[in-house]
């Protein structure tokens, strides 16, 4: 158990995907107007990464070498169709604003790379912690940098009004805002872990 | 012996050159465009103008000395030269607050996050004018009439030339007002006349070469004339889009920024040319009346590139074959 | 377990059986979901009509039918009754001259050539700016901005820089002419649609026209995603 904890901390701080493996850029870049927006697309990446590796890692054996990366990309897409058609039957608000970046998980580079670099050789219980850690840590980077973009954009964090609109800044609703508010985010995480 | 030897890396000789003599022949290039605006919006001018720089200075000053934890070095008046700049490239009835975001993004994201002076890739200044368009674009395309009226200061909002030029071409000013800067617009952008004056200095100062001005001049005129003659519309005269606008400014006193434009006069020919190009495409086909800032930021990102593939050849050395 | 080997009988039947079982899954869930994807769908058109037409009781959406925008297009209009009167029309029309392109609103005109209200369905308009439209054109404290009540008989909207008596969202002039332009379109068709008597028409006879349109809107909301 104290292992699996330690793959668990380690997806969220060590390797966090977006602050030090940089992967997944393109939903981290778009989808972060909002914090919410950027929370609901770390959780629905968090639930196909558990759900992926847990199947993978039960699958490894029975998946042969060569077919392996389609094999992987068939259980991941399911996983995604499965959380975007629900999405669209329960919170269709939500997927209509996160749009074409719910069917784009499959593309997403951290599921696959967590199931070819850490499902496909350990356990079903590590691979769940595996998924549930990097969608951690996913979620948390992706909120925060919704919370500032949003915060600096339209002075609301979670639509809760901080100061008021007309003093935000719009830059950092749109897309050069993500770039630059990722930037200085990168720096200050890289700060904090070498200290 | 006498004398003894002495051993350094070159230069040998020092021409007495140096980024603060730079600095300041810049700010008296600037002083007519800066007269005219003192003119056409009276105390506004002055009050933008003198608290960008202040802001400029300010936050430079602060994050080099608080966050950086190094000695500020203000008196190379690079600041003070992104403030006035700044200045001229909004409009005057500009609330001071968004002034102050705008030189906090020029200076600590654009300039100091690189490295400071020397290492910014873009111009600080015409970054900083891009954040403040794009994050409050109501305030920063309301310009103020020329000449205001005492008591209607705020009220009134005109449009600048380019504006009715895209979209409402019926009601173009005369060549005369665009040349002498009655016409509405960002505050150094007022007087095309007042923008060359400095031109003319700064060349006989040697503080620029001619080449990155009177290429983007150059290839707007070219871009422009050649669409006249087959299409004789206002939209594509040449006089009125090299008069009006940033383009003056901007070919003068932006692109010309030593730190972020190519160094040497080929890759300056192309440098220019590529501003003059962006700009027009912008102007004519692009959503924006103006587009004068975002072709010197685009440029700018390619100054690196430019800079690779014009370097001079070094002597004897043999051209390689395909 | 060893792990299998890579030979084409092993690659053939892992993959044929992880896709079967997949496939199976899928199905199932969609069977789940395809209810409640359809209601949300709906909810959301009967919400837009709702807003924008004095209260009804009949359902708009299985009553539409297009009308001719006068300008070569047709445009879907929803009748909204009270019993077995007319109390107004949604529309919905469109423009594609935004700033960034298409923009879609749902407008309701009551029977007397006045805006009760609108809604904007979909739009790629810049945040801050052009986006102010969902509110800016119904804000009752700014009679010079706001468009509702407004008595299109006596003539087409347009900005005030264009002469015309509605004032544009600050900075996004171009927007504002799209979305006047989308609601101009509107009335054209409202008019059209009053003049051809479709207002007279009993709720039977329009319903048994509308078949054929609903497939048609059912078509058409699926290509708009």
């Amino acid at each position: 158990m104290n292992n699996n904890f330690k793959v668990l901390i380690n997806g969220i701080i060590k390797e966090n995907p977006t602050f030090v493996l940089l992967l997944g850029m393109c939903p981290t870049l778009a989808t972060t107007s909002s914090a919410i927006n950027g929370m609901s697309m770390g959780l629905a990446t968090m639930f196909v990464l558990i759900c992926s590796n847990m199947v993978i890692s039960m699958l490894k054996n029975v998946i042969p070498d060569m077919v392996r990366i389609p094999a992987y990309i068939v259980v991941i897409a399911t996983f995604v169709t499965i959380i975007e058609m629900v999405m669209n039957a329960y919170v269709p608000a939500l997927a209509d604003s996160l749009g074409i970046f719910i069917p784009l998980i499959v593309v997403n580079c951290i599921v696959l790379g967590r199931a070819e670099a850490f499902a496909s050789k350990n356990g079903v219980f590590a691979s769940i912690f595996d998924g549930a850690g990097m969608g951690l840590g996913f979620t948390l980077s992706l909120t925060v940098l919704g919370a500032v973009r949003e915060l600096m954009g339209t002075g609301k964090i979670f639509s809760m009004n901080i100061y008021p609109e007309q003093y935000g800044s719009l830059l950092f609703v749109l897309a050069p805002g993500a770039f630059i508010v990722l930037g200085y985010l990168i720096a200050i995480f890289n700060k904090l872990q070498h200290k | 012996m006498e004398h003894k030897l002495i051993v350094s890396p070159s230069p040998h000789v020092h021409s007495g050159d140096t980024i603060q003599k730079n600095m300041y022949n810049v700010l008296i290039a600037l002083i007519p465009a800066f007269l005219v605006a003192l003119y056409v919006f009276r105390l506004d001018a002055l009050i933008i103008t003198a608290s960008s720089v202040l802001f400029c200075v300010g936050f430079e000053f602060l994050i080099v000395k608080y966050i950086l934890k190094k000695t500020p070095t203000l008196s190379d008046g690079s600041a003070i030269i992104t403030g006035v700049l700044l200045a001229f490239n909004v409009p005057s009835n500009l609330p001071v607050w968004i002034l102050a975001l705008g030189c906090l993004f020029a200076i600590g994201v654009v300039k100091l996050s690189f490295g400071g002076l020397g290492n910014n890739i873009f111009n600080p200044a015409i970054a900083g004018r891009i954040f403040l368009l794009i994050s409050f674009p109501a305030q920063m395309t309301t310009w103020p009439a020329a000449f205001p009226a005492a008591g209607t200061t705020d009220a009134v909002s005109s449009a600048t030339v380019l504006g009715t030029l895209k979209f409402a071409p019926e009601a173009l000013p005369s060549l005369q007002s665009m040349l002498l800067g009655t016409e509405g617009g960002s505050l150094g952008e007022m007087s095309a006349l007042a923008l060359m004056l400095g031109l003319v200095y700064l060349l006989w100062k040697k503080t620029i070469t001619w080449h990155i001005p009177v290429s983007i001049l150059a290839t707007v005129a070219f871009f422009t004339g050649i669409l006249y003659l087959f299409n004789p519309l206002p939209l594509y005269h040449p006089l009125i889009h090299l008069f009006s606008g940033g383009l003056m400014l901007g070919a003068v006193f932006m692109a010309t920024d030593y730190v972020t434009s190519p160094m040497t006069k080929k890759g300056m020919l192309i440098y220019g040319a590529g501003i003059g190009f962006v700009t027009m495409a912008i102007r004519l086909w692009g959503a924006y009346p103006e587009g004068v800032s975002f072709a010197i930021l685009l440029m700018n990102a390619l100054t690196p590139l430019i800079n690779n593939y014009t370097s001079p050849k070094r002597f004897g050395e043999v051209v390689k074959n395909g | 377990m060893a792990k299998l080997q890579s030979t084409f009988k092993n690659m053939f039947l892992s993959l044929s059986i992880i896709c079967l079982t997949v496939a199976v899954l899928l199905a199932q869930v969609n069977k789940m979901t395809a209810k409640p994807i359809a209601d949300a769908k709906a909810m959301k058109l009967q919400n837009a009509i709702s807003e924008v037409v004095p209260a009804f009781d009949n359902d708009p959406v299985a009553e539409a039918y297009r009308m001719a925008d006068g300008q070569g297009d047709s445009l879907l209009v929803y009748p909204a009754r009270k019993g077995d009167e007319i109390v107004g029309y949604a529309l919905s029309s469109y423009s594609n001259n935004g700033f960034s392109g298409n923009i879609q609103i749902m407008i309701g005109f009551d029977m007397n050539d006045r805006i009760v209200n609108y809604a904007v369905l979909q739009h790629a308009e810049t945040p801050g700016l052009g986006s102010k439209m969902t509110e800016w054109f119904k804000n009752p404290e700014k009679p010079s901005q706001s468009i509702l009540g407004r008595d299109l008989s006596q003539g087409t909207l347009a900005v005030s820089k264009d002469g015309g008596e509605v004032d544009a969202i600050t900075a996004s002039t171009i927007t504002s002419r799209a979305f006047l332009e989308a609601v101009n379109k509107a009335y054209q068709a409202y008019s059209e649609s009053r003049e051809d008597g479709y207002s007279g028409a009993s709720p039977k006879n329009a319903a048994e026209k509308s078949n054929d349109e609903a497939e048609e809107i059912k078509k058409e909301e699926q290509s708009n995603e």
